[in-house]
């Protein structure tokens, strides 16, 4: 930039990016959150490589058709707040408020069905820490019919539990977007937080396309 | 702008935006300067605990067995009698570099300098994000105190080293240390959070709240490396998360992640530290480089030798920094032919480290150097990093590694680092910005008696130390009289411990001048340093709302001795003579006069 042009600019920031700092401090955040989650997965896979014997075969202790259900449910949430967004940006508060409830109900009705699924589960013996597994008796992965080891439930509940936490804290989110929306905060020149949370949403979306394929269907 | 108008509209500025309360103002503060200055004092105080630790450690080593001076007060279950327990000392040496390496040196570099700096040398008027800007500050003390509280349980510290591998820090049956550890893996998970936040802020304001004119490459480059250090903070911290939650799953609800009893991998846990491990080694030594990078080219009065080449050489780093972990763990069970490429990883390091090296002395070259404390300990940085780097080099190679790993050889390579980098980088950044921090100077008389005791004694306690290695020494080990082969080496041990203990008593000299000057120095005035960047155009302190109005800048931040102007300096936001342009003699026809001018 030669400084002739610099001279008659204006006084104000030269941003980086075109985007406004919120949406590029939540790109920032979710680029850790993608870090978290490979911390999880990654361990997950050293686990399962060095020890296959701690695993069953899909299907078998964990209920897939259910929580095919549930996957099916969190994409469709993943539609009613890019519902909720292209309401917003239409300026259409109605419509955005209508979109957000439905992306809070179904968001909570992801949890409680992971909720009813992790009850069943553990009413099953199938619990994330070593001792229960040898006081249900299947503690040793290379006797009897194979229900799997103890590092299969430590596996399954650290990664589906983070990730339910965060579903969890997007709902809290939303449900905070949602009252905003009611007192009229967001309009079409400013709707900032809608984009954000969704950005949040999306993204908590994705990380259960990786973890019910590599959790459930391997 | 003359200068009497700059700092009347400050003036005026800085009025407008004095309502705040005491709370809000010194204690609740989202002002990134005052967030600096909460930081400062916080890591100050962790740096003394920390340095308290280690005289402890040198106690027992110097004087293996005999009772500590003054030691009574101490309870039984540390030392009784004033006789430090091994068990205690475990404790010790995991906490001086828990201490060292995340509540001292990590808040002294990130959140001192960050808070300070990154804002101020690009021209902003605060960081992109405050609030959480306050709340990166309030997590560090939150986190400190449970790392604290652990001294206290039963039980003790945690025991299990900074490196806490697994399975002795899995389960509390091997060290005693259960709720010790616990609270030392929760500490940091909550400290990890600080950073993060932190880190968010720091990328965001360096990306998109740049003055005008301020472009990529007129970034200061003690912000250029703020700014890569924050990346790597925000994406190395989340792994060691994950991991620290793994682990302590283990320690409490009685998992198998890392226990090898129920089929866990320990050495996962040696992969997970280490992934993070080693990005984290260069978020603690890369602001020094940036903070010494500033200083020798500004009291050198000469361009930094090679701006861009230290930037790609800072980005490189970064770079390779996430593809060597592996070399912490050649003695852990490897593929030697994945050894082999960790060796070559890590040598290639040497490069982009080599660079920056001959780049501070290629500045120094026939410079016009003034010897004030900032240069002094910028100048000890560079030689202690090169002796720190070059024993690097030993352990990076995996056949001298298998002899000298664990040993007190790379005791000494890692304080050469830590020490002799880091913490004299960062005597070097507050001894320079000091001035801007609390509006006085520092005293320079006081200044140059601590640099130079702390150097010979620095020098005289850690260099015998590779020789302990060498002669095959263990570190973390309670006693080493107990062989007998290493009973000779108890001279060179209590000859170590005396210098640790004059190193440690001239930091005093240190504590003594920081707080004179802070009542007693001499008023600093805008630019003491004369130097170039936004930063030293501001009042000292700055006011709320740092600049007036926002800066234009016309030109990179290392323009000593330009021959286009008559003093030595070139600030950044001085509009060139109407007649040139960038240092090419280019007519602009009638300039558009500045706005405000």
């Amino acid at each position: 930039m030669s400084n002739a042009a610099v001279a008659t600019m204006e006084r104000k920031p030269m941003p980086g990016m075109k985007v406004y700092n919120k949406k590029l401090g939540m790109w920032v955040f979710l680029l850790s959150e993608v870090m978290f989650f490979t911390s999880l997965i990654g361990s997950y896979i050293i686990l399962r490589f060095a020890h296959p014997e701690h695993w069953t075969n899909p299907g078998v202790v964990l209920n897939v058709p259910l929580t095919a259900t549930n996957t099916f449910l969190l994409i469709c949430s993943s539609v009613t707040m890019v519902k909720a967004f292209a309401a917003i940006q239409q300026g259409d508060v109605t419509g955005l408020k209508r979109w957000l409830l439905a992306t809070i109900v179904i968001g909570a009705g992801f949890v409680g069905i992971q909720m009813v699924e992790y009850v069943a589960l553990s009413g099953e013996g199938f619990l994330p820490a070593l001792d229960a597994y040898h006081a249900v008796g299947r503690g040793n992965p290379h006797e009897g019919p194979s229900l799997g080891g103890p590092l299969y439930g430590a596996t399954f509940y650290a990664m589906t539990g983070f990730h339910g936490a965060h579903v969890s804290i997007g709902v809290l989110c939303l449900i905070f977007v949602y009252i905003q929306a009611v007192r009229g905060k967001y309009t079409l020149a400013d709707h900032e937080g809608v984009e954000i949370i969704g950005l949040y949403w999306h993204f908590v979306d994705l990380v259960w396309i990786i973890l019910f394929t590599i959790v459930y269907l391997i | 702008m003359s200068m009497t108008t700059t700092s009347e509209a400050h003036t005026a500025h800085a009025e407008e935006h004095h309502e705040l309360g005491f709370i809000r103002t010194y204690i609740f503060s989202t002002d990134h300067k005052m967030i600096a200055r909460q930081f400062l004092f916080t890591a100050l105080l962790f740096l003394l605990l920390g340095g308290a630790l280690a005289v402890l450690i040198r106690w027992q080593l110097g004087f293996p067995g005999q009772p500590l001076p003054g030691g009574g007060i101490l309870p039984e279950t540390m030392a009784p009698g004033g006789i430090i327990l091994p068990e205690f000392y475990n404790s010790l040496v995991t906490m001086h570099a828990t201490f060292m390496v995340f509540f001292a040196l990590m808040p002294l570099m990130a959140g001192v300098f960050g808070n300070l700096l990154i804002p101020l040398q690009i021209g902003a008027d605060d960081m992109a994000f405050p609030r959480l800007n306050m709340a990166s500050f309030w997590i560090t003390p939150v986190a400190g105190f449970m790392m604290l509280a652990s001294f206290f349980v039963e039980g003790g510290a945690a025991g299990a080293g900074w490196t806490s591998y697994a399975p002795l820090s899995a389960s509390g049956e091997w060290t005693g240390v259960y709720l010790g550890q616990q609270l030392w893996l929760a500490s940091l998970i909550v400290l990890g959070f600080s950073s993060i936040t932190g880190a968010i802020n720091y990328v965001c304001t360096v990306i998109n709240m740049r003055a005008p004119g301020m472009t990529w490459f007129r970034i200061p480059l003690a912000t250029w490396s703020l700014f890569i250090t924050a990346w790597l903070l925000l994406l190395a911290i989340p792994i060691l998360t994950g991991g620290l939650i793994l682990l302590l799953f283990d320690q409490t609800i009685g998992t198998a992640f890392f226990r090898p009893e129920g089929s866990g991998e320990p050495l996962l846990w040696q992969h997970i530290f280490w992934f993070f491990g080693h990005p984290e080694v260069y978020i603690l030594i890369l602001p020094a480089m940036g903070f010494v990078s500033e200083v020798i080219a500004c009291r050198s009065r000469k361009p930094i030798f090679g701006y861009h080449s230290m930037v790609v050489a800072l980005v490189s780093i970064a770079f390779l920094g996430w593809v060597v972990w592996g070399h912490h763990m050649f003695q852990s069970g490897m593929n030697p032919l994945l050894g082999m490429t960790f060796v070559v990883t890590t040598v290639v390091i040497a490069v982009p480290s080599a660079i920056k090296t001959f780049n501070w002395m290629g500045t120094l070259w026939r410079g016009d150097i003034h010897y004030d404390t900032p240069l002094l300990h910028a100048v000890s940085f560079v030689a202690l990093f090169i002796i720190g780097g070059l024993s690097g080099i030993f352990m990076a190679s995996a056949p001298v590694d298998i002899y000298i790993h664990d040993t007190y050889f790379i005791v000494a390579h890692l304080h050469y680092v830590l020490v002799g980098g880091s913490l004299f980088g960062i005597f070097a950044g507050i001894t320079f910005w000091y001035p801007k921090m609390f509006g006085r100077m520092m005293n320079e008389g006081l200044g140059k008696v601590h640099w130079a005791l702390s150097f010979i004694f620095y020098n005289l306690a850690f260099f015998p130390m590779h020789n302990l290695g060498v002669q095959g020494m263990m570190r973390r080990i309670y006693d080493p009289n107990q062989y007998e082969y290493l009973q000779s080496l108890q001279p060179t041990n209590t000859f170590i411990s005396i210098n640790v203990f004059l190193f440690a008593a001239v930091q005093a000299i240190f504590a003594f001048n920081f707080l004179w000057s802070l009542k007693k120095g001499k008023v600093a005035g805008n630019n003491p340093w004369k130097s170039n960047t936004l930063l030293w155009t501001t009042p000292s302190p700055p006011p709320h709302g740092n600049f007036p109005e926002m800066p234009i800048v016309y030109r990179g931040p290392y323009e000593y001795s330009s021959p286009e102007v008559e003093e030595d300096y070139y600030p950044q936001d001085r509009p060139p003579p109407l007649s040139s342009s960038g240092g090419h003699t280019v007519e602009v026809p009638n300039p558009e006069p500045v706005p405000g001018d």
